[in-house]
């Protein structure tokens, strides 16, 4: 679950992290009103979307040569970027080409920088711990450092029960250059981001870039979290911060059912049991020349309302021309998953071809519902027979 | 011949609800022997005749139990392996989706202390050693004993593959589902290795996805110490990047896990991979004749 800067910055700020004085608005008004707060100085409007790559990024219709970070010195200006902003959708990188709507943004104090730092704490899996990486190069894509420059990250693995060591982060500090009472500032911070990775359960938290100011202030200037889906059962205080609005209304409705649903650019809907093997059956639908429409995993469990649901977030897209079912049953029976598709056919209707592949526990009273229904379902016998059949049903529909 | 489990290993099983109860049911009739269950709670009493104790402790004491199978939910899932562990249980199956990444993270640490426990998933089918033993959720009637030892980050893929082999004649020596998170117990080099030491399998059939690296690893470890052949199929070429693709563990992130990286890698090094997963059965015999 990804959250905005300002919330991330709100969580390391409460752990004793330096931040930029900022103020989140939500209007033209509340941003002039941060400008005077901050008595005329320069400020920086960020707009605050989950997706990275704002300061390159376009606000698509508006005609404006700024991105979605703009530093500004003059009232008058405040306003009306801030109004173009919340206006016009953010394009990036990372968002899909037509752009996520900004309704937050953080006037941060500017500040003068005189170098810039990359600080991010992930999961690394060969190791089973968390590390703690920094990079005397900051402000980029740290990919990019990664992939043509992986000495110039320093890593410390940290320990999942103490957190990064008060030495382990002066390590760090001293390595990247830091001196005098730099060195203890970057210290708060980075244990600061350990403390939030570990007690929130983050998946990734990065600051990105941690600047020294030309006052020798150690700050986090952006800040990025994402936590662990697994974990938000435990976290109540992070649930919250989902925004609903950056999330796509399919994932989320599939969420709330407790399926997992990704969405793809094809024309072939997918039901499956299991994520291995609702991958395998989107790669099979491209080997056998169709696109998948989506990813759904409708896990091991799901009971007949739930398959029913599935079913209406497949059919509801437009875009979806005929619907593969591959189900082998192992805790899934097949004589559920018959019984939720004449369910789901008298519910919602099908108004394409469906064609299903049924393997696996109870699989001969799963095939005999769906036969003796008399519905026009097209059966299939294996992987292969099942993507060539749901391939050619899609392109007749075109 | 097997590895890890066979008709000889006594079973328990942690969290007698209503799946961890199906299931142990379903194990048993396969012909596992399942010595006991464990809910807090519930001790002296019994579900179905299958004795239920309060903890792992007092069944290991009272059935000699050696391996387990946790359907605890994620709340208390690393809480119950642990608990096993404590007990000494030689073998934990944790058929658990869901568990929080750290909290594997800290169960990991605490189980290196002890080398004489195997960890076993999480989020994973479970293990099955086909005519002897099954620990998990598989259905058993697909699996037939045979010289074929199957390593799968997946649950319902693997039953594919092991479907296309059991009509092939290709029976299979132990199945290990390795589960699908991010953290995990025991993983491809782990199962290699045993797979290589075991005398009754003659060939290994690995299932991947994206997400990690952990199948380029394989992959050289394949090169310089297995001899048996290998074959193995990826999943998730479609898969776009940044996105968790169902398994908390499969997901193309940072620049790495793609499934294009992995089959390279494992093509690299002497390994068959399956290009469409019709082809997890054939790949494999294509192979074995092969090498003849």
């Amino acid at each position: 679950m990804k959250i905005h800067e300002y919330q991330a910055k709100e969580l390391l700020a409460a752990e004793g992290a330096a931040v930029p004085p900022g103020k989140v608005v939500k209007s033209v008004e509340e941003a002039l009103a941060a400008f005077d707060s901050f008595g005329g100085s320069a400020v920086v409007l960020k707009a605050q979307v989950h997706a990275g790559g704002r300061g390159k990024g376009t606000f698509i219709g508006s005609g404006a040569d700024f991105g979605g970070v703009k530093y500004l010195t003059s009232r008058e200006k405040v306003g009306s970027v801030a109004k173009t902003m919340l206006a016009f959708p953010l394009q990036t990188k990372q968002t899909g080409p037509e752009g996520q709507k900004v309704s937050t943004l953080l006037v941060q104090k500017a500040a003068d920088i005189a170098k810039e730092y990359y600080l991010g704490m992930v999961l690394d899996r060969a190791s089973g711990l968390p590390v703690m990486m920094a990079s005397s190069e900051g402000g980029v894509d740290i990919e990019e450092v990664a992939a043509h420059s992986p000495e110039k990250i320093l890593k410390e693995p940290v320990s999942p029960e103490l957190g990064l060591a008060p030495f382990q982060a002066r390590k760090l500090a001293f390595e990247l250059g830091f001196k005098g009472d730099q060195v203890t500032q970057a210290e708060g911070i980075m244990r600061a981001l350990s403390k939030v990775f570990l007690a929130k359960d983050c998946s990734i938290a990065e600051i990105n870039p941690l600047v020294v100011t030309k006052e020798g202030c150690v700050e986090a200037l952006d800040a990025k979290m994402v936590f662990d889906e697994n974990a938000l059962f435990r976290h109540p205080e992070i649930a919250v911060l989902r925004d609903e609005t950056e999330e796509d209304p399919a994932e989320l409705r599939a969420a709330r059912s407790g399926l997992s649903f990704v969405r793809m650019d094809g024309s072939i809907g997918c039901l499956v049991n299991g994520a291995g093997l609702a991958m395998s059956t989107m790669d099979i639908i491209k080997y056998h020349g169709g696109e998948p429409a989506n990813f759904l995993d409708v896990g091991g469990g799901a009971s007949k309302d739930q398959v029913t649901e599935a079913f209406r977030i497949l059919l509801s897209d437009s875009r979806v021309k005929a619907v593969l079912v591959n189900i082998f049953g192992g805790i899934m029976k097949c004589d559920t998953i018959a019984q939720a598709i004449l369910a789901a056919f008298k519910e919602v209707g099908f108004h394409v071809p469906l064609v299903v592949r049924l393997e696996g526990t109870n699989v001969e009273a799963g095939r005999k519902l769906l036969a003796d229904s008399g519905l026009d379902i097209v059966t299939a016998s294996g992987m292969a027979d099942a993507a060539q059949k749901v391939v050619d049903a899609a392109r007749k529909k075109n | 011949m097997s590895i890890l489990v066979d008709k000889n290993t006594r079973v328990l099983c942690q969290g007698m609800g209503k799946a961890g109860t199906f299931h142990a049911l379903g194990c048993r009739d396969y012909g596992t022997q399942i010595v006991g269950g464990v809910t807090p709670g519930k001790g002296g009493t019994e579900k179905e005749g299958i004795p239920l104790f309060n903890t792992v402790y007092e069944a290991v004491r009272k059935t000699g139990a050696n391996a387990t199978m946790v359907f605890v939910p994620p709340p208390g899932a690393a809480d119950a392996i642990l608990e096993a562990a404590d007990a000494g249980i030689a073998l934990i199956v944790a058929i658990t989706e869901g568990i929080p990444v750290l909290d594997m993270a800290r169960v990991k640490r605490e189980l290196a202390k002890k080398p004489g426990i195997k960890l076993i998933g999480p989020n994973c089918p479970g293990i099955i050693t086909p005519g002897q033993c099954k620990i998990g959720i598989m259905p058993g009637y697909i699996h037939k004993p045979g010289p074929i030892g199957i390593i799968s980050r997946s649950g319902t893929l693997t039953y594919e593959a092991v479907f296309q082999l059991s009509a092939l004649g290709l029976g299979q020596s132990t199945c290990i589902g390795i589960g699908g998170d991010p953290i995990i117990g025991t993983n491809q080099i782990d199962a290699l290795k045993m797979f290589q030491e075991d005398p009754g399998t003659e060939a290994i059939l690995m299932m991947g996805e994206i997400g990690g690296t952990a199948e380029e690893e394989a992959a050289a470890y394949i090169k310089k110490h297995v001899t048996k052949p290998v074959a193995a199929f990826i999943a998730g070429q479609t898969a776009p990047p940044g996105k968790r693709m169902g398994h908390a563990g499969a997901i193309i992130s940072g620049g790495t896990g793609s499934a294009g990286d992995k089959i390279r890698s494992l093509e690299e090094n002497g390994v068959a991979v399956a290009k469409s997963p019709a082809d997890l059965g054939i790949t494999v015999q294509k192979m074995l004749a092969g090498r003849k």
